[in-house]
C-alpha cells in the first residue's frame, strides 16, 4: 500500500476583502486534514484568516515554455492603458 | 547543440537575476544541486527539534517554556516548508525521508552535539540559529524561487530564535557564579561548531563555485563565517563571557576578526557519523517514522471511507 498522503496547494486570506494568496504546499490524507495542518503550519502569527486548499494534481498551469506566444501579443497594445489618451491639464483628474 | 543553447538561455535569465520557477527548463544538474541542498536544509530542521526538545519539560519557568516549545515547532514548519520545495523539483517526500533515515543524506552536523545543561538552550538560539540565520538571510536571495520564497518565510520566524536565546544567555551570565559558569561552558562547546555550519573553507568547497555561478548561493562559507563572527563578538562582549579562542582579535587592516585555525579534523569525524549523538538521532527519526506508519495508514483509510460514503449518498440522492 502506498502510503503517500496527496499533496496539496494552500491558499490564504490575509485579511478581510483581499483575496487568497498562495502559501505553500502539504501532505494530508483528505481535504479536512489538509485545512487543518494549513492552519498549523501556515497561519501560527495570525498570518490569515480564511485558507483554501486544492489538491496540487487539480492544478493546470500554463506552459512555460509559450512564455512569447501567451504574453506577448500584449505588448504593443499600449492603447489599453489610460497614459495613451492625451487629456488636456484643465480639464483635471480623469 | 540545443542542450548547449538551453543552457546559455538558463545562464543568462540568472545573470539577469530572473528567478527559476519549478516548470521551467532546468539543466539536470542544478535541479540536483537543489534538490540535495533544500532536502538537507530540511532534514537539518527536523533532527535540529531534538536537542531542544531534550529540555522543553525542564524548562525553568513558563516564560521559557512556551518560547521554546514555540520555536521547536516553528523548526518543524522550517523541515516542512523546506520539503514543499524540493518536491516541486520532482523529488518525492517519501524518498527525502528514506534518505535521511538510511543515512545517505546528511543533515547539519551542528545536531550531533548533546544539550547537555539549560544554557545549551541558550547557546543554541543565540549561536546555532544565529549562524543558520547568516545563511538564510543570504538564500532569501537564492534564484530558485520556490526556494527563495521558503526562506523568506523562514527568515521572519527566525529572529525570534536567536532572541529567545539570547535573552536566556544574558540572564544567566548576569546570574550567580554558577549560572555564569554555565553560560561560559555552553559558549566553549558551541562555539567552534557552531563555526563549522558554513561547511569547508572555500578553497575546499568543491561545490562552491558552480553555487555561485547559477546564484544558488549568493556569498561563500568563509564570507558568511567571517560575517558571523564579526556579528557575534560584540555580543559575547556584552555577556562578558569569552570566546575560546586565543587568536580572536580585531584586525583594523582588514576591518574584520581575525580567528583561529578550526578543527576540521573534528568536522569531518562528526559528519561521517563518528559524533556523539549521530546514532541516536537517526535513531529517534527512525522511531518516529515507524511509530506512526499505522497512522498515516489509519488516515488514508478513514480519507477513503469517507470519500466512498459520500459518493453513495450522492448516487442516493440522484
Ligand atoms: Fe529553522
Ligand atoms: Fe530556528
Amino acid at each position: 500500500m502506498d502510503n503517500n498522503w496527496p499533496l496539496w496547494e494552500v491558499f490564504i486570506r490575509s485579511k478581510k476583502g483581499l483575496s487568497h494568496k498562495h502559501v505553500g504546499s502539504l501532505h494530508a490524507a483528505d481535504a479536512d486534514m489538509a485545512i487543518e495542518n494549513a492552519r498549523d503550519v501556515y497561519t501560527r502569527r495570525m498570518e490569515g484568516e480564511s485558507i483554501w486548499v486544492v489538491e496540487s494534481k487539480d492544478i493546470v498551469a500554463s506552459n512555460p515554455s509559450q512564455q512569447e506566444e501567451l504574453y506577448d501579443p500584449a505588448k504593443d497594445k499600449i492603447y489599453r492603458h489610460p497614459t495613451f489618451y492625451d487629456i488636456p491639464d484643465e480639464i483635471g483628474h480623469m | 547543440m540545443i542542450e548547449k543553447n538551453l543552457n546559455q538561455i538558463f545562464q543568462a535569465r540568472i545573470d539577469s537575476e530572473e528567478k527559476i520557477e519549478a516548470r521551467d527548463w532546468m539543466p539536470e544538474k542544478y535541479r540536483q544541486t537543489l534538490i540535495r541542498q533544500i532536502s538537507q536544509h530540511a532534514h537539518s530542521e527536523v533532527v535540529g527539534m531534538l536537542p531542544e526538545g531534550n529540555w522543553i519539560t525542564r524548562a525553568p519557568s513558563l516564560r521559557r517554556k512556551v518560547a521554546l516549545l514555540a520555536k521547536v515547532q516553528d523548526e518543524a514548519g522550517h523541515g516542512l516548508y523546506l520539503y514543499s520545495a524540493a518536491e516541486t523539483l520532482g523529488a518525492k517526500r517519501s524518498d527525502l525521508i528514506q534518505q535521511l533515515l538510511d543515512g545517505t543524506a546528511k543533515y547539519s552536523s551542528i545536531f550531533n552535539y548533546p544539550t547537555l545543561s539549560w544554557a545549551d538552550i541558550g547557546a543554541i538560539g543565540w549561536l546555532v540559529d544565529g549562524a543558520a540565520i547568516m545563511n538564510q538571510v543570504m538564500l532569501c536571495r537564492t534564484s530558485y524561487g520556490p526556494y527563495a520564497r521558503a526562506m523568506v518565510r523562514i527568515c521572519k520566524e527566525e529572529s525570534f530564535h536567536q532572541r529567545q536565546g539570547y535573552e536566556i544567555m544574558i540572564a544567566l551570565s548576569k546570574g550567580s557564579e554558577e549560572q555564569k559558569a554555565m553560560a561560559q561552558d555552553a559558549l566553549n562547546r558551541w562555539w567552534w561548531p557552531s563555526l563549522m555550519m558554513f561547511g569547508p573553507n572555500d578553497a575546499e568547497s568543491k561545490h562552491t563555485a558552480q553555487s555561485m555561478a547559477w546564484k544558488i548561493k549568493r556569498k561563500t562559507n568563509d564570507e558568511l563565517r567571517q560575517a558571523f563572527v564579526d556579528a557575534t563578538v560584540p555580543q559575547a562582549e556584552y555577556l562578558g563571557l569569552t570566546i575560546p579562542d586565543a587568536d580572536l582579535k580585531w584586525n583594523e587592516e582588514r576591518g574584520h576578526y581575525d580567528f583561529g585555525p578550526i578543527d576540521w579534523d573534528e568536522f569531518w569525524q562528526v559528519v561521517k557519523g563518528y559524533g556523539q549523538c549521530n546514532k541516536e538521532r537517526i535513531a529517534a527519526r527512525r522511531k518516529a517514522e515507524e511509530e506512526g506508519e499505522w497512522v498515516r495508514e489509519a488516515a488514508l483509510a478513514y480519507a477513503e471511507k469517507q470519500r466512498i460514503k459520500k459518493e453513495n449518498q450522492k448516487t442516493k440522492v440522484a
